[in-house]
């Protein structure tokens, strides 16, 4: 009995406690820095295109929601030639982003992405392209990779040495 | 001319406004059991969203208004009306001021009583017409639940009808004057709360619906309208046993004279409303034998101590 009227009182005393509701329109919700929302494609900061279309996030993707065709610019980048998000079916896990070499595709802490058409839902790479290099604000994967392009040869990477010479090894 | 429609005007208005209360006690309800978990509730349509009721209101009215191929319609149909019916009947008798009320009816207290039994028909007639048999479970425990709580809620009311030897219910608030009866009928004031929620079938009482166990009891075969004739018929229980306290209990419109009488009524039975629905924020559902032995081995002999109680004391005063 007295337990019944202690809790009757305590509950009646959360009258006077703050609200947990965030009243969203009006009042937005503070959202961590690694919250998973709208995935955006990054550039190096150089100007560049990160994504270099290994196929990694797409095929990391639980829901197949991610579509890219490989191509390679007069260089010898490669980069996507149309890179297509179906955000009907995201479920916002975050794998591309895990599954990423280069940092291009990341998750953004916005949720806001709601359409009166589902077609309008499929994001293709103008869409998802952003002017800026993201949560890596220095990496630039062409610098760091020994991969050889158009301007930066072999053993010209960061940290990188010369490349040997094989036949100078020998005994 | 005037006369004569005087009690007209008084017969609808307090049906308009006993109506329009169960509809906002659906706002009321939401916003206040949100204010006790911490949260807001209804608060965008209109101001304090109290249009919310308006557009729940349009939506229960445009559902579907199914009955189940397997019910026996005529019943299913009857049932939710019998609720609503038999609670408003039951306003009928309550004095709102000294001189606002329908019928002074000379058993008043009786026929209240005689009315709130009346509403097990509903429920039970809505969970047997449903042909479902959540529906049935629901519909049988609502008639012993019902059944066996309305025997010490009459109990509970006899040590108020000795204290004010009568059981119109304005002459047992005249009575009052010199002190509420909730002072000396403690206990018969805990008893009829009880018995009240019970018969309203409220939380924590609700076992004939039960959400958990009976998907919706009773009325899990209802949609549209006949469903909100339930739901109606619940609100105006609540406003009904808030108001029969009121009056058996606090005195009815009595209060110091700042106010007028029917303004002291209508706070005192709101604040009885918000208690109910406190109770429904705070207190968890016994399970059904529970339910049955505290009402026959706790709430009955109180019930009966405080009548034998009461009438000894009345006695030796003389």
């Amino acid at each position: 009995m007295i337990s019944l009227l202690r809790s009757i009182w305590l509950v009646f005393l959360h009258m006077f406690r703050k609200r947990v509701t965030i009243q969203y329109p009006d009042e937005k919700p503070n959202l961590p820095p690694r919250w998973r929302g709208r995935i955006v494609l990054t550039q190096d900061p150089d100007g560049e295109e990160r994504c270099v279309a290994c196929y990694l996030c797409a095929v990391a993707c639980p829901v197949d929601c991610i579509a890219l065709q490989a191509t390679e610019d007069n260089h010898g980048r490669r980069y996507p030639d149309f890179f297509r998000i179906n955000f009907s079916r995201c479920i916002f896990c975050g794998f591309c982003e895990d599954a990423c070499p280069t940092y291009a595709i990341q998750l953004t802490p916005d949720f806001e992405m709601a359409e009166y058409n589902r077609q309008s839902l499929v994001y293709e790479k103008e869409d998802l392209l952003i002017n800026g290099p993201g949560k890596y604000p220095d990496y630039n994967f062409y610098r760091f990779a020994g991969m050889s392009i158009g301007g930066k040869d072999k053993g010209e990477a960061e940290n990188e040495d010369p490349p040997v010479d094989v036949h100078s090894l020998m005994p | 001319m005037i006369q004569s429609i005087h009690p007209l005007i008084i017969t609808i208005g307090i049906l308009f406004v006993v109506v329009n209360t169960a509809a906002l006690l659906i706002w009321l309800e939401r916003r206040l059991l949100a204010l006790w978990q911490d949260r807001y509730g209804p608060n965008r349509v209109g101001p304090f969203g109290l249009l919310q009721v308006l557009a729940d209101m349009i939506k229960i009215f445009t559902k579907e208004d199914w009955v189940p191929p397997f019910a026996d319609k005529p019943v299913f149909i009857l049932a939710p009306a019998v609720i609503v019916v038999a609670v408003l009947m039951s306003f009928a008798v309550i004095p709102f001021s000294p001189d606002i009320w329908v019928v002074d009816l000379n058993i008043g207290l009786l026929f209240f009583l005689a009315m709130s039994s009346m509403g097990v028909y509903s429920v039970v007639l809505a969970g047997w017409a449903s042909n479902n048999k959540y529906s049935l479970l629901g519909g049988m425990r609502a008639a012993a639940q019902m059944l066996s709580y309305e025997v010490f809620m009459g109990l509970s009311l006899m040590g108020v009808v000795m204290m004010a030897g009568s059981f119109n219910l304005r002459e047992i608030v005249e009575t009052q004057k010199g002190m509420w009866f909730f002072i000396p009928q403690i206990f018969g004031l805990v008893v009829f709360m009880v018995a009240g929620i019970a018969e309203t079938h409220r939380l924590p009482f609700d076992l004939p619906e039960a959400e958990s166990e009976l998907v919706a009891g009773y009325h899990s075969e209802y949609s549209g309208m006949k469903f909100g004739m339930f739901f109606v018929g619940e609100y105006l229980g609540v406003t009904l046993i808030s108001a029969f306290i009121t009056t058996l209990f606090f005195g009815g419109w009595l209060g110091p004279s700042f106010l007028p009488p029917i303004v002291w009524f209508i706070l005192k039975t709101f604040v009885f409303i918000c208690f109910f629905i406190l109770l429904r924020a705070s207190l968890p559902r016994p399970r059904y034998d529970q339910l049955m032995a505290y009402g026959w081995k706790v709430m009955l002999p109180l019930a009966l101590a405080n009548l034998i109680v009461t009438g000894g004391i009345i006695l030796a005063i003389g």
